[in-house]
């Protein structure tokens, strides 16, 4: 790869960063309209739905090696999604039901979008 | 003084928590396990942690905490990847996957409380 031009290596260099100062933003105007975990929770069951759906499609039409499909959906989507938000807020809930329920409302929806993603991107597949 | 829009702060720090993410994800690069996503949750939960325990302020919140680690950390990646894992018949890595990131963050955590509340 180091044969490569610098302005072809700098590429996924500028997509992930634009990709995420926009998800990060579109989180952050997520959180303002649903302050708290229930945004974060939108976030992530969302953000996991496109992902899902994006890389299932870019492997059922060979699509995969495109680095820049792979890097603009991880730039865009990974900085939309959050990790360290939801532990966080999970960690400062009060009641130990309510930390139990936003880990498994999380784990359950974020699972759950990429399988309906892939299930999506095989009905695309078909037709 | 000019007022930055809250927007472009964490715009700025979402663009620099995506690079970092993506460089970690180029240095560490597993086929068996995704380690690089682990390591950034885990980081990345343990600087936002210090960051909101030592009540930062609320420009350094919006650039270091939504912005930076918001993007450094990421959901989606974990998810896809912990389903990649089951349905490649690699159960017990999918597991370990789901509680590794949730028990890293946790303890990264808890030990940012105990470091603001004990030797700040």
């Amino acid at each position: 790869m180091s044969d490569e031009h610098f302005l072809i290596r700098l590429e996924p260099v500028v997509l992930v960063g634009i990709g995420g100062f926009a998800g990060s933003n579109l989180r952050y105007f997520v959180a303002g309209l649903l302050p708290g975990p229930p945004g974060t929770l939108v976030a992530n069951a969302v953000g996991s739905f496109v992902l899902g759906f994006i890389l299932y499609e870019a492997m059922y039409s060979g699509l995969l090696s495109s680095k820049t499909h792979w890097v603009a959906a991880t730039g865009f989507l990974s900085s939309f999604t959050t990790y360290s938000t939801f532990a966080l807020q999970t960690a400062l809930v009060s009641a130990p039901i309510l930390m139990l329920a936003n880990v498994l409302a999380n784990y359950a929806l974020g699972f759950g979008a990429v399988l309906l993603g892939r299930e999506f991107a095989r009905i695309v597949e078909v037709q | 003084m000019t007022t930055i829009e809250p927007a472009h702060i964490v715009g700025t720090g979402g663009a620099l928590g995506a690079l970092l993410r993506y460089a970690v994800s180029e240095w560490i690069d597993t086929e068996r396990f995704p380690a690089g996503t682990l390591i950034v949750n885990v980081v990345g939960s343990f600087v936002l942690a210090i960051l909101t325990l030592t009540s930062a302020s609320e420009q350094l919140l919006l650039l270091l905490g939504t912005g930076a680690c918001g993007s450094f950390t990421t959901f989606s990646s974990f998810s896809y990847e912990t389903i990649r894992l089951w349905e490649s018949d690699d159960r017990t890595h999918a597991v370990l996957n789901a509680v590794g990131n949730l028990t890293g963050a946790g303890v990264a955590i808890g030990f940012a409380w105990i470091l603001v509340h004990f030797v700040w």
